[in-house]
């Protein structure tokens, strides 16, 4: 089996205006960065973005965010985005603020085929309005429903052409919840090894979940707050 | 000693030896390097980082390691890498003995308001919202009044909450309240300031801890 792409095109050219895409990363840490310029570049309109983040004015989901492509946000923080908050108070954009741990349960219980859960996460605040709630061992919870989309776009270290990805560090974060909670996976990785070369007992994300991997050259990854040891 | 100082190095003793603790974005963050290092504490980082390390240097910049301020950051020797819903099994399976959040505003009933200035600014609550639910216990630090010198202890909040009866601690440049009986008491007052002060910049109704009532 060989799911290696040579170009990105080939998995640009399937997604389409009004598609939901599942975009994984942390602030600008493990984000998808090809396949995102290639969906600017693309043009496809009308998305819908599910990412804890929305990138910065210029990089990242901020880019798709510029050129007006996405047309709602399912995201747990966008302070870095001015962009973003103009589009929002202007109502040119839909958001939907979740909080980060609901978020990564919400896609973990997508990928594993669990249509909801209870938690106490966001009881008593505006996240709960409209939310059924239910009373645990004395404690109220709240029902949060999970989260799939048409595609998943996620950025690993490494994979081996049957699909398996290994992520590096803090750059995982929410990217193997998204390869599980895609009806298709996209993976860009940084390095592309041998079917078996990877240890078996150190996959992130097992191959099963990942239809399509390119391999991208020249990774910026940009640091957002760049801090050293004084 | 300067109102920061006073709320870092009062928060600083809530840290125990051992612990397990998640240090909030902004000011909380300024705690970590204060830890003694001898102590054995493991800095939480939701992004999928348990063993903080310090500010590295700039040989060692890694763009694949930051904190969930987007710092660039290290990890000491044990440390471990996950996925952020394994991030929050840690932190909403009560698993984090500690988290130390900045605050906007705290109810004299221990609710918590951080996130969001209605029509102002739009930012998220990014894992803060989790945290205050999850963790064994929650310390909020603030300054006592807001630049404008108006109360932001007050008898319910104005803003959107992040968590209802969740602070169980709340330090300030001025006091240190403790969350009783479902009630924010008094327990501490800091260096240099006064009951009467803390009366008249406090909108909140609180109780009086009986040690400071002697005195």
């Amino acid at each position: 089996m060989n799911k290696v792409t040579p170009t990105i095109d080939s998995m640009i050219e399937q997604i389409h205006d009004g598609a939901s895409l599942i975009v994984g990363g942390f602030g600008l840490c493990g984000i998808p960065e090809k396949l995102i310029l290639g969906l600017r570049e693309s043009g496809v309109r009308d998305l819908t973005v599910i990412s804890n983040n929305c990138g910065v004015d210029d990089w990242g989901l901020g880019l798709l965010l510029e050129n007006k492509q996405i047309t709602k946000m399912v995201a747990s923080y966008v302070g870095e985005n001015k962009r973003f908050e103009q589009q929002f108070l202007s109502g040119e954009l839909e958001v939907e603020l979740v909080p980060q741990g609901t978020l990564a349960e919400r896609l973990r219980a997508g990928g594993a085929g669990i249509p909801a859960f209870y938690t106490a996460t966001g009881v008593g605040t505006p996240i709960a309005e409209g939310k059924e709630e239910r009373v645990f061992n004395g404690r109220t919870y709240i029902m949060e429903k999970s989260i799939t989309a048409d595609y998943a776009l996620v950025k690993a270290w490494a994979a081996d052409p049957i699909g398996n990805l290994v992520y590096r560090k803090t750059a995982r974060n929410f990217n193997p919840l998204a390869a599980a909670a895609g009806r298709k996976t996209f993976a860009e990785v940084e390095s592309l090894v041998h079917t078996g070369a990877l240890d078996p007992d150190q996959i992130h994300t097992p191959s099963v979940f990942v239809q399509s991997i390119f391999v991208g050259a020249g990774y910026e990854k940009r640091i957002e707050r760049r801090t050293v040891a004084r | 000693m300067e109102g920061r100082e006073r709320i870092l190095s009062r928060a600083l003793s809530e840290i125990q030896a051992g612990m397990y603790v998640n240090l909030g974005i902004g000011m909380p963050t300024l705690i970590a390097d204060r830890i003694p290092s001898d102590f054995g504490v493991m800095l939480q980082s939701e992004n999928g980082l348990l063993g903080i390390g310090p500010y590295p240097n700039e040989n060692a910049i890694d763009p694949d390691l930051i904190n969930a301020g987007k710092e660039t950051v290290s990890e000491i020797p044990g440390a471990a890498y996950f996925d952020s819903a394994e991030s929050f099994a840690m932190i909403r399976g009560g698993h984090i003995d500690l988290a130390i959040l900045g605050g906007m505003e705290v109810s004299e009933t221990g609710d918590l308001a951080n996130w969001m200035i209605p029509g102002k600014m739009v930012k998220g609550m990014g894992g803060a919202m989790d945290l205050v639910q999850g963790a064994k216990r929650t310390v909020v630090i603030m300054d006592h009044v807001t630049k404008r010198g108006d109360p932001k202890i007050r008898k319910a909040c104005t803003l959107p909450l992040t968590g209802k009866a969740v602070v169980d601690c709340l330090i300030t440049d001025l006091a240190v309240f403790q969350l009783k009986d479902g009630q924010l008491q008094l327990t501490e007052l800091q260096p240099g300031s006064t009951l009467q002060d803390v009366r008249k910049k406090t909108e909140a109704d609180f109780t009086i801890a009986p040690a400071l009532q002697e005195a």
